[in-house]
């Protein structure tokens, strides 16, 4: 049980003492992506090697030969998912990736017993095949600055001791025994913390906000549905740094005067919400969440809520429906849920990166979270990198970072030798970026600009064989399937959104059609109710406005410049090449192909079933598919 | 022939569900979700059960039960099966992991459970584990990196392990 602040300090003192007799700490990562890959099979192989030798308990380890312990310890997500599963090897940072658990008798002999590293296990760079042994060097994570997520990779996030250790619960003991409620607010309206969950809403105004309403009850409720799809930062954090959140919402119930707190999180995140049930659990027994924490007179719980599968519900005011056991439907605004929110009550609503940047800007300041990013976005801000990119995973930059950087740098380009195309970026609210953004500082303001959104931080890279119209087609598809039906702009004309798009792929859409569409998405755009409507129209836009000869191509010359769209897959014979030597035209099965010896011959494409006969038989390679 | 050996046993278990959770409205979410980990499904008798013992109007069960994704009102397969079409999976071809799940499980158009009960196939948006994509998940199993081939094996390994041997789905 830790009573008050001295209590607290010694049990992280403690804990370092603890880790001092640790010779060496074998972190074994346990987030979603390596245990797919299976790290849970390489945890017990190392811990159960480890146990049979007795160097759990003591072993001679370094030069001096003094006798250390060795840890052996699942941890969080690292990030660099593609590589997985990753083992890390402290205090050295010995970085090993794609481990097996054949692996774990040479991990333990060589690099425990011998202290040496075990070349075929380290991170090879794909292009210039250098190997890197820490992971601080490695380009994918020298651009990084990782504060959110500096604990993920390297603490257990079910031990409740290791955040203690590294600084846990500092802040809400800080906040608890020094500042004012008012104070709190201040400091992050001072460094400028904006929401991190799309709308970057600063966090200080609405935290005032909630202090500042009349009532008893008030409530602080973390966002963790993480709908977006393509964006995981949320559950990384979650899931490997637990108590971050947890701390986060304690300080913000304090500042604004909440007891009660909630975390909503997606059903399809069940590590995430195991995490956390454990983390409010070991709180709990520890005096971190319930009656007069640290002795201080301040009182706060978390109640954690699964959702259930609807991606509107991630939207505040359909959040706290949910949570009420209703429907999750928007509602109009005002009341605005710092007035009127979980109950009706005064509520503060924040994403879960939001959260968890709040304990380093209280025990750091405002001024060092100014230090980073740019003036109107301070900070840093997590992204998920996927898609035709070279090194997906969870990364944290500062804001302001240019996609040049991100894509190339830190994702180290685009594979297959192929061209960059675009990033989709923010999800299905979001919009699509091209090569002429390559340059543009990362932050809420210029991508507002560019008709694009930050959204949660999801960033899909494309190559050169992706089809912006489909891409586009894609995320109408999302959005559609998932309006909740409330109000008509959205509900009807995302519908016929998509099925012009859908026509538009097949081949079939007309000149007529490209400008209903942007009409409709005007509309919708204009006459929805919540940010489900008002952005489904924005990757249809970004597309139309960047990408507006790919539309035309599909339409006009019924022709898929990416040679996505199956229906618009077509052969044709380059007359350049053609010879006439009439082979195509006796191998088609449907007389498709026409023309007189020693002259270029045609397909009809009307008839032409896309068998792809007359491609292989031409001997000058004259048919083109496309 | 389900039904009948679940209404059983089954108002037994809902109320220990609804017991345990308390028979506020707040609290409806969470026991349907438990509800259907225990049958897979919500069968209808049950939902007009939960609605009389909690004096909520069954309409609002029925509303709430039918208005997320998660929920269903039919039987679901011992395996639900879930391909990620998120934006990074459906970048990586996951449509074609998925038509790769329909042949071999031999769903037929607008079919999602096999006729045996054994497996559900459906799609998800996005499972967050997008480095690993197209990736898929059986019941709370993830499996990354899949391919064609690799789904196909995934099922013969499910299918020897249910002891099936001639497999007359
Ligand atoms: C359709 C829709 C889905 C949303 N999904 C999420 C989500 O999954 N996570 C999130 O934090 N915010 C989401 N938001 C934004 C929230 O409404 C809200 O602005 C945010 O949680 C506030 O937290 P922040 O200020 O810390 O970003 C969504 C908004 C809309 C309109
Ligand atoms: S905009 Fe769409 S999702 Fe939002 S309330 Fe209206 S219908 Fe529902
Ligand atoms: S693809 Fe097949 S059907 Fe079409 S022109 Fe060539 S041979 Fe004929
Ligand atoms: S898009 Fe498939 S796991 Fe994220």
């Amino acid at each position: 049980m830790i009573k008050d602040r001295g209590d607290l300090e010694r049990a992280a003192a403690a804990w370092r003492e603890e880790q001092k007799k640790c010779g060496l700490k074998v972190l074994i990562c346990a987030g979603t992506g390596c245990v797919a890959g299976g790290s849970m099979e390489v945890y017990r192989r190392i811990k159960e090697l480890v146990e049979a030798e007795g160097l759990n308990t003591l072993v001679d380890l370094d030069k001096h030969g003094d006798s250390k312990k060795i840890r052996v310890s699942p941890s969080g997500c690292h990030g660099f998912c593609e590589m997985g599963p990753i083992v890390r090897i402290e205090p050295k940072g010995i970085f090993y990736t794609k481990v097996k658990p054949e692996d774990a008798e040479d991990i333990v002999e060589i690099t425990l017993k011998k202290g040496e590293v075990i070349d075929r296990l380290l991170y090879r760079h794909p292009v210039t095949g250098e190997r890197y042994i820490e992971e601080e060097n490695m380009p994918f994570y020298k651009k990084q600055k990782r504060n959110v997520l500096k604990n993920c990779g390297r603490i257990n996030p079910e031990d409740i001791f290791e955040y203690i250790g590294n600084n846990g619960y500092h802040a809400l003991a800080k906040v608890l025994t020094e500042m004012t409620p008012e104070g709190v607010c201040q400091i992050i309206n001072k460094a400028n913390l904006r929401g991190r969950g799309g709308g970057g809403f600063p966090a200080g105004i609405k935290w005032d906000s909630v202090r500042k309403e009349n009532s008893e009850i008030k409530y602080v409720v973390c966002n963790g549905d993480e709908g977006d799809p393509g964006a995981f930062m949320d559950r990384s954090i979650m899931e490997g740094d637990p108590h971050r959140v947890l701390e986060g919402m304690l300080i913000a119930g304090y500042a604004s005067g909440a007891k009660e707190g909630y975390i909503y999180v997606r059903a399809e995140y069940p590590l995430a919400v195991k995490r956390l049930q454990k983390a409010v659990k070991q709180a709990r027994e520890h005096g971190l969440l319930g009656e007069n924490i640290l002795s201080t007179g301040f009182s706060f719980d978390i109640k954690i809520n699964k959702g259930a599968g609807a991606f509107v519900c991630g939207e505040g005011s359909a959040l706290t429906a949910s949570i009420e056991g209703n429907r999750g439907m928007p509602r109009t605004k005002p009341p605005r849920t710092v007035q009127a929110g979980l109950w009706g009550k005064p509520t503060l609503l924040n994403n879960v990166e939001t959260f968890a940047n709040v304990p380093d800007i209280i025990i750091n300041g405002a001024e060092w979270f100014l230090g980073m990013g740019t003036p109107n976005s301070p900070g840093t801000k997590a992204f998920a990198l996927t898609g035709n990119i070279v090194n997906t995973g969870l990364i944290e930059v500062p804001m302001g970072i240019t996609l040049r950087e991100i894509i190339y740098d830190i994702g180290g380009g685009i594979p297959g030798g192929k061209e960059f195309k675009a990033v989709q970026i923010g999800g299905p609210s979001g919009g699509c970026l091209t090569k002429k953004h390559m340059d543009l500082p990362l932050d809420f303001d210029s991508l507002e600009k560019a008709g694009a959104m930050i959204g949660s931080g999801g960033l899909v890279v494309m190559d050169e064989d992706a089809c912006m119209v489909e891409v586009a087609r894609f995320f109408m598809d999302f959005t559609q399937k998932e309006s909740c039906g409330k109000c008509v702009p959205c509900r009807e004309g995302t519908k016929r959104m998509l099925e012009i798009l859908e026509r538009i792929v097949s081949g079939n859409g007309t000149m007529e059609d490209i400008e209903l569409l942007e009409e409709l998405a005007i509309t919708v755009k204009t006459g929805s109710l919540c940010g489900l409507g008002k952005t489904a129209a924005n990757p249809v836009l970004t597309t139309l406005k960047y990408f507006g000869d790919e539309y035309l191509a599909h339409v006009k010359e019924k022709k898929c410049p990416a040679g996505v769209c199956r229906a618009l897959k077509g052969y044709s014979i380059d007359p350049e090449k053609c010879k006439g030597c009439s082979k195509c035209s006796k191998v088609c099965p449907v007389n498709a192909i026409t023309g007189k010896i020693k002259q270029a011959f045609t397909i009809d494409r009307e008839k032409c079933i896309k068998c792809g006969a007359c491609v292989s038989t031409c001997p000058f390679n004259a048919v083109e598919e496309g | 022939m389900l039904a009948g050996t679940h209404s059983q046993r089954s108002f037994k278990r809902v109320n220990e569900i609804i017991k345990a959770n308390g028979n506020q409205k707040s609290a409806l979410i969470t026991i349907l979700q438990e509800v259907q980990e225990e049958y897979r499904y919500l069968p209808e008798e049950i939902l007009t059960y939960i609605a009389t013992v909690m004096g909520i109007s069954p309409s609002k069960v029925f509303g709430v039960a039918t208005f997320y994704e998660n929920f269903s009102l039919e039987p679901k397969g011992k395996y639900v099966i879930k391909v990620c079409d998120g934006t990074a999976c459906h970048v990586r071809k996951s449509r074609d992991i998925l038509k790769a799940l329909r042949k071999k499980l031999e769903l037929k158009e607008g079919q999602n459970t096999t006729k045996d009960l054994l497996f559900t196939l459906e799609t998800v948006s996005c499972l967050g584990a997008c480095g690993l994509a197209p990736v898929m998940v059986i019941n709370d199993k993830v499996y990354g990196k899949m391919t064609p081939d690799a789904v196909e094996k995934v099922i013969d390994d499910i299918i020897e392990s249910e002891g099936i041997v001639n497999d007359q789905r």
